[in-house]
């Protein structure tokens, strides 16, 4: 089965490990991923104003993109492109005026109107492999590690580009059940960590990180899993500054659910990019056998 | 504080023009405050997201937009899938911000982002940030 992918801008670079081991386990899995050959940013945040257009042309572009190529499904890893490519592709199907405006100003592009589906890559392992197809595939179970999915944002809010009912999402943990990883609760599995509020509020955003990470601390999980690149941001590469600031916050390494899943997958190290994330998330899976010892 | 309320400024061109930008109507708003409550950015806002919308029905639309409260908001719509009343209130938040950027005042100075920080940080992050601060 092909489908096509959009990566978006962070996965060439700052969450190469992101689209590294997303795209091995795909390949493993029996899917196989096209780029689209020409894609450009999609705005990181869908444009909320109703007389705001212009913000809509990149996220559309890149899906008139994909249905120049061929494909009826687009599949994406970061939840902020996901969120921004499947609100832009809703606008399309849904708002005829906005439609045609949008139509007529890139008048050198192929008319759209929201043909092709916006996939997020859980949704896609649910879908295609699903969780019984996927527990079959797994040679190295996650056993005993206490694991808990971060959905963020922007996998489940608003609710007409949720990829679950947003106030009680089951994904992450019947995907972490699939690849044998001990299930915990996490009530803050769905609190914002403070996006993009890094940028200009540091200690308003520090302060939301920090709550999420104390739930974590409190309920014992030892790996957080996500699927955003600003959500890996604020909970893994800054936990030393939220734990530096705030009481309660213990060491827990952050992954991308990808790279847990390439674990599972028995899939080679150099496919899980573990160079871009803490040095306690490397430690984490050795001292559980789950890569081999250095 | 005492707070002085007209039809004029009820009705005001700002009001409408939040109204207008957003497509939301804060009159519908019955300030039980499950938005605040639930909101993650509350640690430095002067107003919650209740008060917000009270000033917005009040016609105090001028005042609110001075408050930090709208370039606190992380857009993670946690208000928006809890409001009983079925109020957007990030679009809401969103008009606030662009009635002040587009007068061409920068919330946010691109090179006030320190060097180290900026080399780190994902870049989904930055053009997000970029995306709500600037104009």
């Amino acid at each position: 089965m092909t489908i096509g992918y959009y990566p978006g801008c962070t996965l060439k670079t700052k969450a190469r490990n992101l689209e590294d081991s997303a795209l091995a386990c795909l390949k493993a899995l029996g899917i196989e991923a096209e780029e689209l050959p020409r894609w450009n940013c999609c705005g990181a945040v869908f444009s909320l104003a109703d007389d705001d257009l212009i913000h809509h042309v990149a996220p559309v572009r890149d899906l008139i993109r994909a249905k120049d190529a061929g494909h009826d499904r687009l599949t994406t890893l970061c939840s902020m492109c996901y969120n921004t490519l499947a609100r832009a592709n809703l606008l399309m199907r849904e708002d005829e005026e906005k439609r045609k405006t949008l139509n007529m100003f890139m008048d050198e592009e192929t008319d759209y109107a929201g043909e092709v589906e916006v996939v997020h890559y859980l949704d896609l392992l649910r879908t295609e492999i699903g969780w019984d197809g996927l527990r079959q595939k797994v040679k190295k179970p996650l056993e005993g590690l206490r694991v808990a999915g971060y959905y963020g944002c922007t996998l489940l809010r608003p609710s007409e580009v949720a990829i679950e009912a947003p106030e009680t999402p089951t994904l992450f943990n019947d995907f972490l059940a699939a690849i044998g990883a001990e299930v915990v609760e996490f009530p803050e599995s769905t609190v914002c960590c403070s996006s993009y509020q890094v940028l200009s509020a540091e200690n308003a955003a520090l302060e939301a990180s920090a709550k999420v990470l104390k739930g974590a601390t409190v309920r014992k999980i030892e790996a957080l899993a996500t699927s955003c690149p600003v959500c890996e941001y604020n909970l893994g590469r800054r936990q030393g500054d939220v734990r530096a600031k705030f009481e309660g916050v213990g060491e827990i390494p952050t992954f991308y659910f990808t790279q847990l899943l390439a674990v599972a997958l028995g899939l080679p190290l150099e496919d899980l990019g573990l160079n871009l994330n803490e040095k306690a998330s490397e430690e984490l899976l050795r001292s559980r056998n789950l890569i081999a010892a250095a | 504080m005492a707070i002085k309320v007209s039809v004029k400024t009820v009705r005001g061109p700002l009001a409408q023009k939040v109204k207008e930008m957003s497509g939301e109507d804060p009159n519908l708003c019955f300030q039980c405050g499950l938005c605040a409550g639930s909101c993650p950015m509350t640690g430095e806002m002067e107003i919650f997201t209740r008060k917000v919308m009270h000033m917005l029905q009040l016609g105090l639309a001028d005042t609110v937009i001075t408050q930090r409260m709208a370039y606190l908001c992380a857009s993670c719509h946690t208000c928006q899938v809890r409001c009983p009343r079925g109020i957007d209130i990030p679009k809401v938040v969103e008009a606030l911000r662009l009635i002040t950027l587009r007068a061409g005042e920068n919330y946010l100075a691109p090179e006030a982002i320190p060097k180290d920080r900026l080399k780190e940080m994902p870049q989904a992050a930055v053009v997000a940030g970029l995306r709500k601060f600037t104009g």
